[in-house]
């Protein structure tokens, strides 16, 4: 059963290393205007011809809801999937804090340039510099495109727009729609969505997931979706397929993602030949709220935003229980403010994490089980007032009353790092085209623009950069520059990827064992967590890759799956997904293995600095790693990454 | 059995004390099944718990009992994607304020109670399975007029339309609906004002909502009756029962719009 394939397992060498990648299509040349001669060389679809051409999009959050969309205002024949029962209640729309833009309205030195600088470099050196920058140049308009949707951001009294500045820079470019900026934008995107539906355009199939990908001659042709309600496995067919499918951050089990989001769509598309890149750039945000127990389901995120103006601390003795307001000014260590004077309670995400984390590992952590350090805002309520707190966080502070019982008015905050995005996913060129033809992916699910650490509200950003303005005139290209025979349902690949997907639901519910499908994927998330997480080391690692396997196999043979597949079946469609994880979860380990430096968000505690910070080693870990499914162990190929630039340099935020 | 993953922690971390529950919760099939409430006993539920946390305890238990764990939406557990919404003895999203079932915790409850736990009822809403029902009839009402046409990439300069703050305000309050249906469910009618006034008033206050001010507003209302949802008797359920505190002078507002766009046909 491929299922329980060990990958690497043969020889003790967990990878075997394959060619690297030369082409990436982007132009070369000034870096200004690459996009625009990428978009000038790109074949077009006479209007009068789109109609008779279909895509695939899966996913309707910022990425495919602006996709699709927008592919159907120019006239495609757009077939539309999500497994939410909407699709505005994509993942994207719990984003709280913001998206960024090089407007410079600030007047406060911003620019393009700026903005791809800090992208590149927040990123540590290890994103692609064409990409990046065509991202920031695109920044700008995409703020236009979503105030004339409606989209209501936050405004001065000036009746113009506000903007605040975010983790690890130092202009405010960031804008946003009080603390739920997601929701607003995923909104305008899906009220353009809805309007195209309701023209016809668009062919939409909520309650639908993608089980698997169509490969005919070698193009990507279509998907295999499972109808959630009646259970009705069915193929789609089509010139070109999209995957905007989310990050994989629930392989941790407990993150702030929604409880759906899963691999599934891009971890089968990997198995079909899709190059799966950097997997091992996870990010792990700083303000969450800490667990509380063990029947705990997700982790909540309270937005970065609440850094500007609130300070973190714990107090300077080892194992203090007293209550916060009984620990004086001078026993508290405000350790940001500290070890990183110039950027203080502001350093980007990666080291307040890991700063989090070591003064909790030395017993200075407060609340439950010493995991959490304070965010406390009674200075900025006495500097602004507790009226003016409240306009700005109002509803992150009710957020936190919820679910703590505690009033952060009056008590401070108790954070914790927790998995939040991830950076890596399919490897995509310039054109975000996946290394099958006629695949692209877009949003999170791809590994493009973020390099090794993204930058507070540059996720939204991308997202819709890809949707709206990237991909419609790169599919253009690719449907113009392509002769594509035509297919049909009753071609033998199709039946035979219908049967493999039925045939795997049947052998999940036959199992009927004595684990719960969660079960496993509470383990396998508390061993990534511990093994893979904020450091990362060879032997833990190793000890990873040697108990993922096993966790495998006893899944395969334990799982208990009750009901039918004719159904809804919320349980099979979860083990469905945990089967996926425990798969992907063997890939993850595996490039944090193979990269032995620290960059960004991938931590290797053997590569770091005298004073603790991440050490990266460009000599030998310049490239994008992008991992070919082989069944056993996977191959590397390498993506070199040249910087023209933005000059390799250390990172340095002290 | 192992219930959870092999690791010996408490339930709680800092075992505050746990109550002992009796749930009856609405079991249905199918969209045919009649449904029937079944009674559960949930011994030693935490208060720190969300509702739906212990909904999943719950389910792991049925499922080691070889029966069929509730169905029932969810999806952030944030308070935002909508998904979630069950009625809980007979709240629509439970006893608490402006608060979704996801961010429900149980320390609302106390020692010893029974709690019914029903899936939204409305004409407009059929039942999928247990807790599940069909809501697709909002997204189509906003299909019909809810959204701003804009072709992508022909939008002019953000500044060049200043949104006066207090309007940007207004607006934003009322496009901070999460399109749960809780409105639908607790009101007597099965009425969608509440949604869809929201959405209208959104949209109608910005300047650049105002050329298809009038067709907005008569699209919507009439999809919203095509749907099948009930009329308004100003019962004011619906902003009880609102997450968001969408108000009900939301739904004046429509009125006056629709009346509006109708005498300028
Ligand atoms: C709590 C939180 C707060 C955040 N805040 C910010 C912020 O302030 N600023 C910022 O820039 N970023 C933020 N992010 C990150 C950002 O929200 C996400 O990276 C981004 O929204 C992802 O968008 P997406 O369109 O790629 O995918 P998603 O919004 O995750 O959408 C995925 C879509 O794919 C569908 N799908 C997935 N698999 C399948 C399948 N197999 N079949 C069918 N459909 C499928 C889903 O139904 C969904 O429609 C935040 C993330 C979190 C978790
Ligand atoms: S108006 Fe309120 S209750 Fe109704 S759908 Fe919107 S958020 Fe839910
Ligand atoms: S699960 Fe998203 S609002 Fe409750």
């Amino acid at each position: 059963m491929p299922e329980t394939t060990s990958l690497g397992s043969g020889g003790g060498s967990y990878w075997t290393v394959g060619d690297d990648i030369v082409d990436t299509a982007a132009p070369d040349g000034p870096i200004e205007t690459r996009w625009d001669r990428r978009k000038f060389a790109a074949k077009l679809v006479n209007p009068a011809n789109r109609r008779r051409h279909t895509v695939i999009v899966v996913g309707t959050g910022l990425a495919g809801g602006a996709a699709g969309a927008t592919l159907a205002e120019q006239g495609y024949k757009v077939i539309q999937f999500c497994f939410q029962d909407s699709p505005r209640r994509a993942h994207s729309i719990a984003a709280q804090g913001g998206i960024n833009a090089a407007k410079n309205y600030r007047n406060d030195g911003d620019s393009v340039y700026r903005l791809f600088y800090d992208t590149v470099k927040g990123g540590d050196f290890r994103a692609r510099e064409s990409n990046v920058y065509r991202l920031a140049q695109i920044s700008t308009q995409i703020i236009d495109q979503c105030v004339a949707q409606g989209v209501p951001f936050a405004r001065e009294y000036s009746g113009l727009l506000d903007t605040r500045s975010f983790g690890g820079v130092q202009v405010q470019r960031t804008f946003y729609a009080r603390g739920q900026t997601g929701q607003q934008l995923l909104i305008g995107a899906y009220q353009a969505l809805s309007r195209q539906i309701d023209a016809g355009g668009v062919e939409i199939h909520p309650r639908t997931e993608m089980l698997d990908l169509i490969v005919i001659d070698g193009r990507a042709r279509g998907i295999v979706a499972r109808d959630l309600v009646t259970g009705k496995i069915t193929p789609y067919l089509a010139d070109a397929v999209v995957l905007a499918t989310g990050g994989y951050g629930n392989v941790f089990f407990l993150s702030t993602n929604a409880k759906g989001s899963n691999t599934t769509a891009t971890w089968r598309a990997h198995r079909r030949g899709a190059l799966f890149a950097n997997p091992c750039y996870t990010q792990i945000h700083p303000t969450c709220i800490p667990r509380s127990g063990e029947y705990q389901g997700k982790l909540t995120l309270m937005s970065e935003s609440l850094r500007n103006d609130g300070r973190i601390w714990v107090p300077k003795q080892k194992g203090d229980t007293r209550s916060p307001d009984q620990i004086p000014e001078a026993e508290r260590d405000y350790y940001l403010e500290r070890i990183y004077p110039a950027f203080g309670n502001l350093v980007p995400r990666d080291i307040a994490s890991r700063a989090a984390k070591y003064q909790c590992d030395d017993g200075r952590g407060v609340g439950p089980g010493g995991l959490g350090v304070y965010l406390d805002f009674a200075d900025a309520i006495k500097r602004m007032g507790e009226d003016k707190v409240r306009e700005k966080y109002g509803n992150l502070f009710e957020m936190y009353e919820r679910i703590t019982g505690e009033d952060p008015y009056k008590v401070p905050m108790r954070i914790y790092p927790a998995v939040h995005y991830t950076m890596g996913g399919l490897w995509v060129d310039y054109d975000l085209q996946s290394s099958i033809p006629g695949m692209f992916v877009i949003g999170e699910a791809n590994f493009s623009d973020h390099g090794a650490n993204r930058l507070g509200a540059s996720a939204l950003m991308q997202g819709l950069a890809d949707g709206y303005f990237v991909l419609p005139p790169m599919i253009g290209n690719y449907i113009a520059s392509t002769k594509l025979g035509s297919v049909s349902l009753d071609d033998p690949t199709v039946t035979s990827v219908v049967g493999e997907v039925t045939g795997r639901l049947g052998r999940l519910l036959e199992i009927n064992g004595d684990r719960t499908p969660d079960s496993f994927h509470r383990e396998l998330g508390e061993l990534i967590w511990d093994e893979c997480g904020m450091g990362r080391t060879e032997a833990g690692l190793r000890k990873a890759l040697a108990r993922i396997p096993e966790l495998r196999e006893e899944f395969w043979r334990r799982v208990k799956v009750p009901g039918d597949s004719g159904e809804l079946n919320q349980s099979l469609e979860k083990a469905n997904r945990i089967a996926d994880f425990l798969e992907f979860g063997e890939l993850l380990c595996i490039d944090a293995l193979h990269r032995a430096e620290s960059c960004g968000g991938h931590f290797r505690e053997e590569s770091q600095t005298p004073d603790g910070e991440a050490l990266r080693d460009d000599e030998r870990f310049a490239y994008a790693a992008a991992w070919e499914y082989t069944g056993g162990a996977p191959v590397l190929h390498r993506e070199p990454l040249q910087f023209d630039y933005v000059h390799l340099a250390q990172r340095n935020y002290s | 059995m192992d219930v959870r993953a092999p690791r010996d922690e408490p339930t709680a971390l800092e075992g505050a004390p746990t109550v002992n529950l009796t749930l009856r919760i609405w079991r249905q099939r199918g969209p045919e099944d009649r449904g029937a409430m079944v009674t559960y006993d949930l011994p030693d539920v935490s208060p720190d718990m969300s509702f739906l946390e212990m909904l999943d305890v719950l389910n792991e238990r049925l499922i080691l009992e070889g029966e069929d764990p509730v169905a029932f939406d969810h999806d952030c557990r944030e308070g935002i994607c909508g998904a979630c919404g069950v009625v809980i003895n007979g709240q629509a999203h439970g006893p608490r304020d402006r608060t979704t079932t996801c961010q429900l915790h149980m320390r609302s409850f106390n020692d010893g109670d029974v709690i019914d736990v029903e899936p939204w009822r409305a004409g407009a809403f059929p039942v999928v399975r247990d807790l599940v029902v069909d809501r697709s009839s909002f997204d189509r009402i906003i299909g019909a007029g809810g959204y701003i046409s804009v072709v992508t990439g022909s939008a002019p300069e953000a500044h060049s339309t200043p949104v006066p703050k207090p309007v940007a305000d207004a607006a934003f309050d009322n496009a901070t609906c999460i399109g749960c249906g809780a409105c639908v469910a607790a009101c007597p009618n099965g009425s969608s004002m509440l949604f869809t006034s929201a959405k209208v008033t959104h949209l109608n206050l910005l300047p650049q909502g105002a050329p298809e001010r009038e067709t907005r507003v008569r699209n919507m209302v009439e999809a919203m009756d095509a749907e099948g949802f009930g009329g308004c008797t100003n019962t004011g359920e619906c902003t009880v029962a609102c997450p968001k505190g969408i108000p009900l002078t939301s739904i004046g507002n429509l009125n006056r719009e629709y009346l509006r766009a109708v005498t300028r046909r």
